[in-house]
């Protein structure tokens, strides 16, 4: 540690007040838990567009908010950071951002400085560092509803002189204060006078120039959250905090499974009798085929997981604006360690049991890139909802159902549960793989979390963030879908002849599963086998539907499903018990979903860890099928 | 005897932290989130099982491993460092 006596008052750098303009580009600054991103969502509604930055894993958030005369003016909130060191990721594009050193985004014109007030003098260290930067800034003090709620008061016009710059006192969660930032961005804000400023690299001394500022702005420090003691001594004792959090995850899983169930059949219903009635108003032509059984069958299978998703989306949304998710992660976390993963991935882990997509969404919560990047990596492994129907179409044709255990469980059921099992084993040993090789030595930064007091979740911010976090996956699951169905839909459709579709048998998806039946066939797969596998990286329950239409089943109205007894006797002749059991354990591990690939892709910043991430799991896959058919053979 | 450390608080515990022998970059996000030499730090309810713990520090409470705890250095006086005006 440097000396911390050190503390000697630098001055702002020379830039002086500029020519004032009107600001059109806007940065959201803030720690970890200031509320930031709900005051960014208040503000721009849903007016946002999400990306990555170029190679890093950081989201790169733009809205747009409209001011008073009419004009819209671009926010870009950045990642939650306590400094503007580099030490993380997240603090490195914060910095470049700022210091308008990031490709495509010029320098911002003015900063939005969010600040949990109940916590001033901490959080106003972040202030010193981004006050001397030089533009012009408006310090937002959140959540001002609690810290007055706690008996706490700050004085904002005489922490505003103390600072030099405009301070508004807010509450994002509940709408307080946004009149007035949107009139500060509607304005030609100053740079702010010169100010005396701590030095910058010393810890301590902005933490004591934080202290002298809110001391002098009659800052009176809150009174501890009750309710947060309260609860966090059910939340987390030693017996009632396991079980809740157990209780808490079975509810997650109950709701994703049984409560969306009928949502999923509804939305169902819904793409197949559109289909229907898009199709009996376009003439019988190519493009009709490629629209309804290319495109709308393909987003169908897709959107199908829609609501589950959605369920997902509140219940992780509700956890994390009360508070809860922060202790569910504390609880998780030394579970987690015993795999080398921390306790921030154990709910983007639970996620995967619905689907990777929003679960690789979430990681965005885990701090250093190291962790984010294993999480990522394994998630595909839990057992998400599109494995269901192939995992249950393979084990009623091939496995009669006996009670093992009375009526609590019968074989089907714990073929599936071992099927659970086995996902979750590839994860741990996946995860203990790359710790000791890929990911060895990054980010040295250790397990730390800020645990926020408990509030209510409000419905708008809850609305809000549903909204965004869906319109995300359609985005990025939707456009990758499209194109997979696209692509898949010419390759079973053509070549045509007559200007008759072939059959399948016949068309390129046939000659494809035919090239590839040498490879697969010590898997004991044949070539309808094969195309099911190449349609099914379109969604991994595509396969069913595929499989249905190569052996002609007599299709009803919803098509052939996985309870059809037709399919399930046409695999029964075509597969031998091993190579049912090598095409379950294939789909355990292999990433049979384009979409999961893309948005590893996005999040990862770059294709290398997504193709590799596909590559291993399809190796292991291979392996693992051909390891399961062979061991049923000997054992028969 | 070897020096006190965080990890030998127990819940309700308060002590003033001396220092914190980690590396440097480990430092900084620690003392970022209040972790700074002279500051009084007071041990919460852990998480079930004991690790990790949870600190009151600096007007919030923040979670860390107790692998990290134990590189964090008591003070041997009761007394507030000098920094003891952070807060």
């Amino acid at each position: 540690m440097s000396d911390l006596q050190a503390t000697s008052a630098a001055k702002v750098p020379p830039t002086g007040p500029k020519n004032s303009s009107l600001i059109s580009l806007v940065a959201v600054v803030g720690a970890p838990n200031c509320g930031k991103s709900t005051l960014f969502n208040r503000l721009t509604g849903l007016r946002q567009k999400v990306a990555n930055y170029p190679g890093v894993t950081v989201e790169k958030r733009l809205g747009k908010v409209r001011v008073e005369d009419g004009r819209e003016i671009t926010l870009v909130d950045l990642p939650g950071i306590y400094s503007l060191t580099a030490r993380s990721e997240d603090e490195r594009v914060a910095r470049g951002v700022l210091l308008g050193e990031m490709p495509g985004l010029p320098p911002p014109d003015a900063v939005l400085l969010v600040v949990d007030s109940t916590n001033l003098n901490r959080n106003l260290s972040l202030a010193a560092p981004i006050l001397d930067l030089g533009i012009p800034t408006l310090i937002v003090l959140n959540m001002s509803d609690d810290l007055r709620s706690r008996g706490g008061r700050v004085d904002g016009d005489r922490l505003a002189e103390q600072l030099g710059v405009p301070v508004i006192q807010a509450s994002a969660a509940r709408g307080e204060g946004l009149e007035a930032i949107r009139s500060f961005l509607s304005g030609r804000p100053a740079v702010r006078e010169r100010l005396e400023l701590p030095v910058l690299q010393d810890i301590g001394s902005r933490r004591r120039w934080a202290v002298h500022a809110t001391a002098r702005s009659d800052y009176q420090v809150p009174a501890a959250a009750v309710w947060t003691r309260r609860l966090d001594s059910a939340f987390l004792h030693p017996l009632a905090g396991p079980l809740i959090f157990l209780l808490v995850v079975a509810a997650v899983f109950q709701s994703i499974f049984t409560l969306a169930q009928p949502l999923m059949d509804g939305t169902e219903a819904v793409i197949a009798a559109s289909g229907l009635w898009i199709g009996s108003l376009l003439p019988d032509s190519w493009f009709r085929d490629l629209l309804l059984e290319g495109i709308w069958a393909g987003v169908g299978s897709v959107l199908v997981f829609l609501p589950q998703i959605l369920f997902l989306f509140v219940l992780i949304g509700v956890m994390e604006d009360s508070g809860y998710l922060a202790r569910a992660a504390v609880i998780a976390d030394r579970t987690m360690a015993r795999v080398g993963l921390e306790g921030k991935a154990f709910i983007p882990l639970l996620s995967a049991y619905a689907c990777a997509i929003p679960a690789i969404m979430a990681t965005r919560t885990i701090e250093s890139r190291r962790e984010r990047l294993a999480t990522i990596l394994i998630a595909p492994f839990m057992t998400c909802s599109a494995r269901l129907p192939v995992y249950a179409l393979v084990i009623t044709a091939f496995l009669p159902e006996t009670p093992l255990l009375g009526p609590f469980l019968g074989t089907r059921a714990a073929a599936m549960i071992g099927l659970y099992g086995l996902g979750f084993l590839a994860a741990v040993a996946t995860a203990r793989l790359l710790k000791s090789t890929l990911l060895k030595r990054r980010s040295p930064l250790p397990f730390t979390l800020e645990l926020p007091p408990y509030r209510w979740p409000t419905l708008q911010s809850i609305g809000l963030r549903l909204a965004d976090r869906s319109l995300i996956f359609l985005k990025r699951a939707g456009t990758v879908i499209l194109l997979t169905a696209v692509v898949l839909w010419f390759l079973a459709s053509v070549p045509r002849t007559d200007g008759e579709a072939p059959e399948i048998s016949q068309s390129f998806a046939g000659s494809v599963g035919r090239a590839v039946e040498p490879v697969i066939e010590p898997l004991g797969f044949n070539w309808k086998i094969g195309i099911g596998l190449i349609t099914s990286l379109a969604a991994r329950e595509v396969i069913v539907g595929t499989l249905g239409t190569i052996y002609g089943i007599e299709a009803g109205e919803e098509g052939p499903d996985e309870g059809s007894p037709g399919l399930q006797q046409a695999l029964q002749q075509d597969l031998t018990p091993g190579a049912a059991v090598a095409l379950l354990i294939f789909f355990a591990f292999a990433l049979q979903c384009m979409s999961t690939v893309a948005v590893v892709r996005r999040e990862t910043g770059g294709w290398r860890l997504a193709l590799l991430q596909f590559a291993y799991m399809l190796v292991l896959a291979y392996f693992g099928a051909w390891m399961g058919k062979t061991l049923v053979e000997i054992w028969i | 005897m070897p020096a006190r450390t965080l990890s030998d608080l127990r819940q309700g515990d308060e002590g003033v932290l001396d220092r914190l022998e980690v590396v440097a970059d480990v430092a900084e996000r620690l003392m970022e989130l209040g972790f700074l030499p002279g500051v009084r730090v007071s041990a919460g309810r852990p998480a079930p099982g004991g690790d990790p713990m949870i600190f009151r520090v600096d007007g919030s409470e923040v979670a860390i491993r107790r692998a990290t705890a134990r590189r964090l250095i008591l003070s041997d006086s009761e007394q507030v460092g000098e920094a003891g005006d952070y807060v």
